[in-house]
């Protein structure tokens, strides 16, 4: 019988996708575009949020959104029908969107005429975080009804997101939700992750989170 | 549901490697998952008996070392290990402080192959 030999192989699984996204980051430098990629389980109020940022947005920074869904485009339709340059990926299936997607996302926009994208991608808190879109910035929804204990359950969702928006807070007074639990947990895992609480149904935070995003806009945009 | 994706990724490296030492059969892959990943052991198994077939990397079984999640206390660089399932704060266990900066937990890495 032959004799078994170890090859040392030290590759990241991920390399092509890590690269790619390292050239998505790059090109839109370039431009002054932002690419801001937004996270969170279906239904916790991702299109909602693209909404009420496309009213607190408006005459400020020019906004484009590409939309993630697996099969269908009704929220593509609801914020272009706002006047918002916006462009739909179907990701046939797959629960998350990578680094190739994205380039052909930002392959279809005039980014020269954009200071910020937004990238809406699949309703999920697994996969997506482990897929590096290219974006400069990660921002996760957690809404009241899912409950304060999802930290727990999806780690790396929040230790790779910059800002934590938990929304639906109208609905606080209705659940046990624990929101200065959450934060503790949250924090715990991520200390550098910024938590701000809104509701898209009010209104109430959004102007906060408008804040947020020009100041990293801004930010994004200074020469370094 | 991204173990399709990732699997396709692994069987990619492992081949290229495969024929660059002129490999026969791959009879396994080790790999380094950190902890703070998602990936079931028993379905990347299976994507990858599928996605293998008929190449040398056919029936090669994936050994899955999980790396723990390190920490790195911010105030007296101490290292320690972190539980995710933890309830609450997460406290230096030298110096008692909070802040802290990830070492480890997220790897996803090929780091050999057994071949004949």
């Amino acid at each position: 019988m032959e004799d078994i030999k170890l090859i040392k192989v030290k590759e990241e699984i991920l390399s092509d996708n890590i690269k790619q996204a390292g050239e998505v980051r790059e090109r839109l430098r370039k431009t002054k575009t932002m690419l801001l990629n937004l996270m969170s389980s279906p239904g916790s109020g991702k299109t909602s949020l693209i909404l009420q940022t496309v009213e607190g947005l408006r005459g400020s920074l020019r906004l484009g959104v590409i939309e993630a869904d697996i099969d269908s485009t009704v929220d593509a339709e609801k914020i272009a029908a706002r006047g918002i340059r916006t462009i739909q990926l179907r990701t046939g299936g797959f629960c998350h969107l990578d680094a190739a997607m994205v380039t052909r996302g930002i392959d279809a926009i005039d980014l020269d005429e954009l200071d910020l994208v937004i990238i809406e991608n699949v309703g999920n808190l697994v996969c997506p975080a482990e897929f590096d879109t290219g974006a400069h910035k990660n921002v996760m929804i957690l809404s009241i009804p899912e409950g304060d204990d999802k930290r727990l359950k999806y780690p790396l969702m929040f230790s790779v997101s910059d800002l934590l928006l938990v929304n639906k807070v109208d609905y606080l007074s209705l659940s046990d939700f624990d929101a200065a639990t959450l934060r503790k947990r949250v924090l715990a895992l991520n200390p550098r992750i910024t938590i701000l609480e809104v509701s898209c149904k009010t209104g109430v935070g959004i102007g906060s989170w408008i804040d947020w995003l020009k100041a990293e806009v801004e930010a994004f945009k200074r020469p370094k | 549901m991204h173990e399709l994706p990732i699997t396709e990724s692994i069987l990619k490296i492992v081949l290229k490697h495969a024929e660059m030492n002129g490999v026969r059969k791959v009879m396994a892959i080790h790999l380094q998952v950190g902890k703070l990943s998602d990936l079931e052991d028993d379905w990347i198994q299976r994507y990858f008996d599928y996605l293998s077939k008929g190449t040398v990397a056919e029936e090669a079984k994936l050994k899955i070392e999980r790396i723990p999640v390190m920490v790195r206390c911010d105030a007296c660089s101490t290292s320690y290990e972190m539980e995710i399932a933890r309830m609450g704060e997460l406290v230096c266990p030298v110096c008692g402080e909070k802040g802290s900066t990830l070492l480890s937990g997220r790897e996803y890495t090929i780091k050999q192959i057994e071949v004949q």
